[in-house]
């Protein structure tokens, strides 16, 4: 019935021994090599990091690039456009443009002229509407302000309103930003994980106690904290990291608490206890090994929701006070001269949003890493 | 005997981070009206994963069906769009899951949980649902139908629950009903109140059922044929007579072996050594033969084709092959066998 | 088998409040004794408390009441870390769920290391490695698997090194929490197997814990049958299996499938009613037959022993 005739000296008996069975063929990895595996083929987490180191070489070096200070004024600079060599294409070539438009040609034309203080030196105007076709005639007027100021060297980010180096201060913000950053997975690792272990641990009352205070924590709006805060102490990093350090780590607290609940009455914690573990031993090896992915994930969400808490603060004035450079102070400077000088809002909201979005896709990688329903 | 399924060269697979899983290496069985196939095997044989295939109820990704077809009264269900699987699913096949906590929705009273597929395949009125639910649920023993059918599923006990179960898989008279370990999460007593159950209605509706277990006592109890399947592949199959009292395979001597009787003295257990092999990267040749004691040079070079031992019975192992050297089951599993057929020859007044 | 008690376990109580004033009573009064070296089945279905009999004498729970003797000393109660450590390398446990009662963070080799670890057992990181080593030949595996993470093994497999991880501390009594009910039948048989090589071998005493009756008859000497926290019925395991007093006990015998097709078309089931019992007086545990004790009142009692006499 089988189409092939198999070699008669087959069928003669093998010695099977147990441990050829027992045999594991894959490779030995720990959850840590494995997850790190899978994070390494995640292309957006990936990307995500190299943003992140990016980011945080800038505002380590950033500021020595150039020999702008950061609190270093001069008003006959104020509002200067950004300009970088060769990266005019950009539109960072050093100019404003604008565009008026008139009933004729020639008043919009010296209206476009009158826009920059009539340099006309310094301005090329170029005809986009002739007004010949009924519509209103339009002129765009190009105002080389580095050239009409006589100006050598190169703003980068340009200037604010005060003619600071808006490149330095950027960054000197986005250092403000990541101290916001450690300072909140700092706060997460220590007190919400020692506090959600122990509340769940101990148990019974110590839990029933524990959770109480949270909720009292948690009943506290953050910003009246925050106010509560500047009213004690002045505005300034000192009062932010306070309000931080009192509410930033209850979402983690309750996280670690339930895992730990669900941890500590399985079986592997039950065997340890009847091994005649004690409590040092079972939180250290068996517990904390096994929420710490969850701790990581969490503290990478953590992160960025707590660097938009600072910039909030700082663009409704409650954070860092001037001059102090910080991202939320500089995108509120450049947001009240948003329609003129644009550039003075985009390279500070750029800078935050690459961080949120960046840390927000590695906590994603993260999480895929690590989530054992993956696990093959 | 007319056939109402037919699984041919059936090959399933999953695509992981560490490479292709075959959990399903080419199966073949077919199904007659009104018969209860059981298929037998440990967890990650494929068991389960066939069943699965029929229902086209596998992820995708990082599942899929590589190759084979899936013939139901001639339509290759392998082949069919979600819709149409849609219209198929509970209505013309229907599944009983394992675990009686998590296959109700544990927000909608039983009833309507009921009255779902009815009104949507059947589609019945409200009031004509409501009506058959009460019967249905009569019909699965729970007394009271009327009150009963308005409460949630947590004011049901394990057995009762699995009942609504059976009674939301039979609500539209399925022509198959597919039990994945319907009893495995329950206790003995409960378990064999469900396995009546199931009998009794299969009597009245005349469905045909595949019943997946790893329990040969539930089996023994249940089914018409059998298919013991390994390692992704059907490695015996044939009526519950001949894979009980004349197993041909290895591993179905394992099985057999492995369990204890009540009357057996304090021998030792005959256990299959090891673990089942990785389908990660399946063995060459026999997937059993690391496992197997009376293992032959050709077991770990070539596949052993389905043997006939007679017209329902088949086996694939080299041991049926003419040059094979004449082999006995092992000692427990033979006495095992001649017990059972004294037994079986009639005592009736076995003592309980 | 000798005589001797190696466990007495009097009047166990373990109650867990549910709320303000309900009560649970998982266990519920429990009397019995393990001798030296035997292998006490104690069977019942879900939540009958079984499970909570075995994790409250081990002392994962602590008694609501009663006592727990080995050896002739109490095991509960306030006791100082030493005598505590004493009872834990005496008397270990192996549980029910192979996925869940190892730690994936750790390798094979700490896990199964951890009570030495605990206890100071092996004096160098050799010596541990050497025992490791030991014990994983002991139950079947080999030395490779030392450095391998659960999460490679399969079910059997890790239940044998939870089984390793018990021995590792030497002790005379296990605890074995349904440590088959989560397996393949064909993996059951090697473990059921490699607990009754570890018992000839190493003198062990078990506490086997499960709700399979053909398996718990198999490797028990004698059988506790427990029903909703209370002991129904108690003999050996052959007695109790031919002479099955206790209506409970009945219809759990004459439910279990056996794998016999013929037999199973002749099957009949009993239902257990617990209201058909005499309700005159407080049931009691008494001595029906030799050895073979059911819980019931006076008059059942005399009805129990009528039908089922004390001659064979």
């Amino acid at each position: 019935m089988e189409n092939h005739k198999p070699n008669k000296d087959l069928f003669v008996p093998v010695d099977t021994t147990d441990t050829e069975s027992e045999k594991i063929t894959r490779p030995s990895l720990s959850f840590w090599q494995d997850s790190f595996i899978r994070l390494r083929k995640n292309v957006g987490a990936m990307i995500g990091l190299a943003v992140l180191v990016i980011l945080a070489l800038l505002a380590i070096f950033g500021p020595y690039l150039n020999d702008y200070g950061v609190y270093e004024q001069d008003l006959s600079r104020s509002k200067m456009p950004p300009k970088v060599e060769g990266l005019g294409w950009l539109g960072m070539d050093g100019t404003l443009s604008d565009v008026q438009s008139a009933a004729t040609l020639e008043q919009a034309e010296s209206k476009a002229l009158m826009r920059f203080n009539n340099q006309e030196d310094f301005i090329e105007t170029e005809v986009v509407n002739d007004g010949s076709n009924g519509e209103p005639a339009q002129v765009r007027a190009t105002y080389d302000v580095y050239a009409a100021k006589d100006i050598q060297e190169n703003y980068w980010f340009g200037t604010d309103g005060l003619g600071r180096d808006q490149w330095t201060r950027t960054w000197m913000g986005t250092r403000v930003s990541l101290y916001i950053a450690f300072l909140a997975a700092a706060i997460d690792m220590l007190i919400g994980v020692a506090y959600g272990g122990i509340s769940a641990y101990y148990g019974g009352r110590v839990d029933n106690v524990m959770q109480r205070i949270i909720e009292i924590l948690v009943g506290i709006p953050n910003l009246v904290l925050v106010i509560l805060m500047i009213l004690i102490l002045e505005p300034g990093i000192l009062s932010i990291t306070i309000a931080l350090a009192i509410a930033g780590w209850i979402s983690m607290a309750r996280i670690v608490r339930g895992q730990i609940l669900k941890l500590k009455n399985q079986e592997f914690v039950l065997a340890s206890r009847t091994l005649g573990a004690k409590d040092s031993r079972i939180l250290q090896r068996h517990l904390i090994p096994n929420v710490l992915g969850l701790i990581i994930i969490n503290t990478m969400f953590s992160i960025p929701s707590a660097i938009f808490f600072e910039a909030f603060l700082s663009f409704i004035g409650l954070g860092l006070p001037t001059p102090m450079a910080s991202l939320g102070t500089l995108i509120n400077a450049g947001f009240q001269s948003l329609q003129i000088y644009p550039h003075i809002l985009l390279f500070p909201a750029v800078v935050i949003s690459l961080i949120m979005i960046a840390f927000n896709v590695l906590a994603d990688g993260l999480r895929d890493a690590f989530d054992p329903k993956m696990r093959e | 005997m007319e056939k109402l399924l037919e699984v041919k060269d059936l090959h399933v697979s999953f695509d992981t981070y560490g490479g292709e899983v075959k959990a399903v290496r080419g199966v073949n069985f077919d199904l007659n009206k009104g018969e209860t196939l059981a298929i037998v095997g440990e967890s990650g044989s494929g068991k389960s994963v066939t069943t699965k295939a029929l229902m086209q109820l596998i992820p995708m990704p990082p599942g899929r069906i590589k190759q084979g077809e899936i013939l139901f009264e001639g339509r290759d269900l392998a082949k069919m769009s979600d819709k149409q699987m849609q219209k198929i699913r509970g209505k013309e096949i229907s599944m009983i899951f394992q675990d009686p906590m998590t296959s109700l929705n544990p927000t909608m009273k039983v009833g309507n949980q009921i009255m779902e597929g009815l009104i949507k395949h059947q589609k019945m009125s409200k009031p004509q649902a409501r009506k058959r639910v009460v019967e249905l649920l009569e019909l699965v023993g729970i007394a009271d139908a009327e009150n009963r059918m308005k409460q949630y599923p947590h004011q049901f006990s394990g057995g009762m629950r699995q009942r609504v179960v059976v009674a939301i898989a039979l609500a539209c008279n399925p022509k198959l009903l597919i039990a994945d370990e319907p009893t495995t999460a329950l206790d003995v007593t409960i378990q064999a109140q469900i396995l009546e159950l199931m009998k009794d209605i299969q009597k009245k509706t005349d469905s045909a059922t595949i019943f997946i277990t790893h329990d040969l006592g539930v089996v023994a109890n249940v089914a018409d044929r059998v298919a013991v399947m390994y390692a992704g592949k059907i490695v015996e199959v044939g009526t519950v007579d001949d894979i009980f009292y004349n197993p041909k395979h290895p591993y179905t001597w394992g099985l057999l072996g492995s369990m204890p009787s009540l009357d057996s003295e304090d021998e030792e257990l005959y256990a299959i050594p090891g673990s089942p092999p990785d389908l990660l990267n399946p063995p060459k040749g026999d997937a059993f033969a690391a496992r197997n004691e009376y293992a032959m040079k050709i077991d770990l070079e070539q596949e052993p084709p389905m043997f006939k031992v007679s017209d329902t019975h088949y086996a694939a192992t080299w041991l049926l092959h003419e040059n094979a050297p004449d082999i006995d089951p092992p000692a427990a599993v033979k006495k095992r066998m001649e017990g059972m057929a004294k037994t079986s020859g009639g005592s009736e007044g076995e003592q309980r | 088998m000798s005589k001797e008690k190696l466990v007495e376990i009097k009047n166990l109580k373990q109650h867990f409040k549910t709320g303000r004033h309900s009560v649970v009573k998982a266990v519920d009064g429990l009397n019995f004794d393990i001798y030296k070296g035997e292998t006490f089945g104690l069977v019942g279905e879900s939540g009958c408390g079984k499970s909570t009999t075995g994790r409250t004498i081990i002392r994962l729970y602590d008694a609501t009441d009663g006592e727990v003797l080995y050896n002739g000393e109490n095991v509960h109660g306030k006791k100082s870390r030493d005598q505590l450590k004493k009872f834990n390398r005496e008397m270990q446990m192996i549980f029910q769920d192979p996925y869940a009662s190892l730690n994936p963070r750790m390798k094979v080799e700490d896990i199964i290391a951890e009570g030495m670890d605990i206890h100071g057992l092996s004096k160098d990181s050799n010596a541990r490695k050497e025992r490791v080593h030991e014990l994983l030949e002991t139950v079947g595996l080999n030395k490779e698997h030392a450095n391998r993470y659960p999460h490679e093994f399969s079910g059997g497999q890790r239940q044998r090194i939870g089984i390793a991880r018990a021995l590792a501390v030497d002790p005379s009594f296990i605890i074995a929490d349904e440590p088959i009910s989560a397996l393949d039948v064909s993996i059951q048989a090697q473990v059921v197997n490699l607990l009754k090589k570890l018992q000839n071998e190493n003198g062990l005493t078990y506490l086997f814990i499960a709700h399979d009756l053909s398996m718990v008859k198999y490797i028990s000497d004698r059988i506790g049958v427990m029903y909703f926290g209370k002991m129904v019925e108690l003999a050996d395991a052959e007695e109790l299996y031919k002479h099955p007093i206790h209506p409970y006990t009945q219809s759990l015998l004459s439910a279990i499938p056996l794998p016999d097709p013929d037999y199973e078309r002749s099957r009949e089931r009993f239902t257990y009613d617990p209201s058909q019992h005499d309700t005159s007086e407080e049931p009691e545990f008494r001595e029906v037959r030799p050895g073979h004790f059911v819980l019931c009142t006076t008059k059942e009692f005399e009805q129990y022993q009528r039908e089922h006499g004390t001659g064979r």
